[in-house]
């Protein structure tokens, strides 16, 4: 099953490299890790989707909290979450097929960020579901280029 | 102050006398002032004696072993320590010199990216880019070196910090309060483990390394006296409660003591102390005791249900766990009744002894007993790594706190002579036995050197059989006796060799020398070196072959002369 952790590390240089390689030596699988920094710029949040059994996960939990870096470290799978990735993809589009794709990215709700002669760049944000249909949607025209980043979670509410 | 000398004020603060070390380019700034200060330096012939000396150092001492090493290569040779004392939870500070800030990545004269190639065999390592980190850093890793599971530490640092100078801010560590695990819980999970040690019929202790690492040693021997439980323990545990009658039944595991594994294949509940359940001792874990109520008590959480699922995990150093849980049974009065177990387990100890059968030429089992027997003040032993660490793990009976260094996790090769070496100086005046093999003697010979230079009263017996007698035993038992390169046609005469360190050279080929030359050995003050020609077609036994369970030995039983599978 996959999970997604919060974890609360120090910002430092180096950081990075010792939970990523925490995961190759512990032979665990990443699925998509953001690093970006929080409200207090001491310290940073990396999300990390793992995929993995309850056994596998509570490893990766406990070493990961063996990291003297690693401030918290929260699993967050069962949370009520809101959960975001963004897609850029660059899609053929020429003239006779650009209406029909701007209607569809209307209905998704996303957004051109780019037009050239032959093609549109499209900037998408949601969760997985959502990227994945926006994609789906654009496949038939023909995807050139296309780039994701990993997911960033918050749980809702007061917590 | 610049930052070399605020490194040696540092280390002198903590009460450093001794580190081990080897100079070079970038760390003569550090050497210059260290060579000033009231800190003894020890010059090892190799960076790998330096860090296996610092790690022997810190077993038998309790403390923690500084080593020091230049940039490049000096680094690099004390990776394999690093790891060594990583798997066994050793304390260690290195500090390594690193090239200046600014030529770091310019792949420049002696560069290498320590930080990184140590990252998976360390606690938590450090690069000081930084002048004004310097001290958070060394009190942060002086801090991570010893609290909770203890483990090696490396700081790098680059030649420009050494030279900087600054008016270093008083360091400050955030880290003790930080991450303390978590002590709610531990007394209604003490109530359910004493209710559950109340009703075993047949409990056993199983002692790893962590007794030894908590103090714990006391603590056990407290609680084994009024439990009655018996006691067995892995390779790391040895040492931690006397190996004699009313102590422990010796070690479990691949080459463990017949009547230790017996119990433990038989055992109804396992009170796992401070033992992190290796593949050395479990065999394949998916059938390890799977009708056994396991209770895991380890200080570092990740231990928990990593190999074998807990039953009942407990995170908590050993020496306050087994306070708590005696002083609970003694409350509420209440011990075990395991009158028929005990039973049990000695007539397994009397019916499935060790045994070897003696020939014409020299046994290595026949060696370590006659050493053990003449030994007085329960002195210092270390084992290199191979048939004779199992042979001494099996027949030494070691007594005394911190009495019993060996590579356990890692098996190092090379590491007994500068682990002996590094013991010899953290109890200065105590004799300290090597045994250890042809083979492991000759990877790190040259700190005879150091043993001649100071006159250290270290007896390295080697067993040599003139192969590499663990493989050759594997080559033999599961490679149809295809001895496919771990027979030495030649060998350096080791009596001329130990002689030309300075080092005082014996040699025993026969059965009938032993008792004299040992005896020369013990009389002898200063380091010897005995040679002890032995049967190279003796094998480790018994043995668990890989993947078995604990009572699936193979071995000689009842005084036959052939091996046979036990069950």
């Amino acid at each position: 099953m996959r999970h997604t952790l919060a974890v609360l590390v120090e910002n430092r240089p180096g950081v990075l490299s010792h939970v990523a390689g925490l995961f190759a030596r512990r032979g665990y699988n990443i699925e998509s890790l953001v690093v970006g920094e929080t409200e207090d710029k001491t310290v940073s949040r990396i999300t990390l989707v793992v995929e993995g059994d309850e056994r596998v996960i509570e490893q990766v939990s406990k070493q990961l909290n063996k990291q003297i870096e690693v401030i918290k470290v929260n699993d967050i799978t069962n949370e009520e979450t809101v959960d975001r990735q963004m897609l850029l993809l660059k899609v053929t589009a020429d003239q006779a097929a650009r209406q029909e794709i701007l209607q569809l990215m209307e209905i998704f709700r996303c957004r051109v960020v780019d037009i050239g002669r032959r093609s549109l760049i499209i900037e998408a944000t949601g969760d997985e579901g959502k990227l994945e249909a926006v994609t789906q949607s654009l496949r038939p025209f023909g995807i050139k280029e296309l780039v994701r980043t990993g997911k960033v979670a918050m749980v809702r509410g007061p917590k | 102050m610049n930052g070399a000398e605020y490194i040696v004020k540092f280390l002198e603060k903590k009460g450093v006398d001794l580190v081990f070390g080897y100079p070079g380019g970038v760390v003569l700034f550090l050497y210059d002032v260290l060579g000033r200060s009231s800190i003894k330096h020890i010059l090892t012939r190799h960076e790998q004696g330096a860090i296996h000396g610092a790690d022997g150092y810190a077993r038998v001492t309790g403390r923690t072993g500084v080593c020091l090493a230049t940039s490049g290569p000096g680094a690099t040779n004390l990776v394999t320590g690093i790891a060594n004392a990583h798997l066994d939870s050793v304390p260690i500070l290195v500090i390594t010199g690193q090239v200046g800030v600014d030529s770091i990545g310019r792949d420049s004269f002696q560069e290498a990216d320590i930080v990184g190639i140590t990252m998976p065999i360390t606690k938590h390592n450090y690069l000081v880019k930084e002048l004004d980190r310097l001290p958070g850093v060394l009190e942060e890793a002086w801090n991570v070196a010893r609290e909770g599971r203890p483990g090696p530490v490396l700081i790098d640092i680059p030649k420009n910090i050494f030279t900087g100078t600054a008016d270093f801010p008083e360091a400050v560590c955030n880290l003790p309060n930080r991450k303390i695990p978590l002590k709610n819980g531990l007394t209604r999970q003490l109530e359910r483990i004493a209710k559950v040690l109340k009703e075993a019929q047949r409990p056993l202790i199983f002692a790893g390394g962590g007794v030894i690492s908590s103090g714990a040693e006391e603590a056990l021997a407290e609680f084994r006296g009024y439990s009655e439980i018996p006691v067995v323990t892995s390779l790391m545990g040895k040492g931690a409660i006397p190996e004699e009658p009313g102590g422990s039944l010796g070690m479990v595991g691949m080459h463990g003591r017949p009547a230790a594994n017996l119990a433990l294949s038989q055992c109804d509940v396992l009170l796992a102390l401070g033992a992190r359940f290796s593949d050395r001792v479990t065999g394949n874990p998916q059938n390890f005791l799977p009708e056994t109520c396991i209770i895991h008590v380890d200080i570092d959480p990740a231990e928990l249900s990593k190999n074998v699922h807990a039953d009942f995990p407990v995170v908590s150093d050993v020496q306050t766990f087994l306070k708590l849980l005696l002083q609970r049974l003694k409350e509420e009065n209440s011990k075990p009744t395991i009158q028929p177990w005990l039973t049990q387990i000695n007539s397994w100890e009397k019916e499935f002894t060790l045994s070897y059968q003696q020939g014409s030429l020299l046994k290595p089992q026949e060696i370590i007993k006659e050493v053990a027997r003449q030994a007085v003040n329960e002195p210092i032993v270390v084992t290199d790594v191979g048939q004779h660490q199992m042979f001494t793990a099996q027949y030494y009976p070691v007594k005394g706190k911190r009495n019993f260094v060996t590579s356990g996790g890692l098996g190092t090769m090379g590491f007994g002579l500068p682990a002996a070496m590094g013991a010899a100086f953290g109890r200065p005046g105590e004799t300290v036995v090597l045994f250890t093999g042809d083979g492991g003697f000759q990877m790190t010979v040259q700190e005879l050197a150091v043993m001649a230079q100071y006159q250290l009263p270290v007896k390295v017996f080697i067993l040599n059989n003139s192969c590499l007698g663990m493989v050759r035993q594997w080559q033999e038992l599961f490679f149809k006796g295809h001895y496919a390169h771990s027979l030495f046609t030649s060998g350096p005469n080791f009596v001329k060799l130990a002689e030309a360190y300075g080092v005082k050279g014996l040699q025993i080929a026969k059965s009938e020398d032993l008792k004299v030359v040992v005896q020369e050995a013990f009389s002898y003050p200063g380091p010897v070196v005995v040679e002890c020609i032995v049967d190279q077609k003796e094998n480790v036994l018994p043995i668990i072959p890989p993947g078995g369970k604990p009572n699936e030995m193979l071995g000689r039983w009842h005084g036959e002369a052939h091996v046979s599978r036990l069950s």
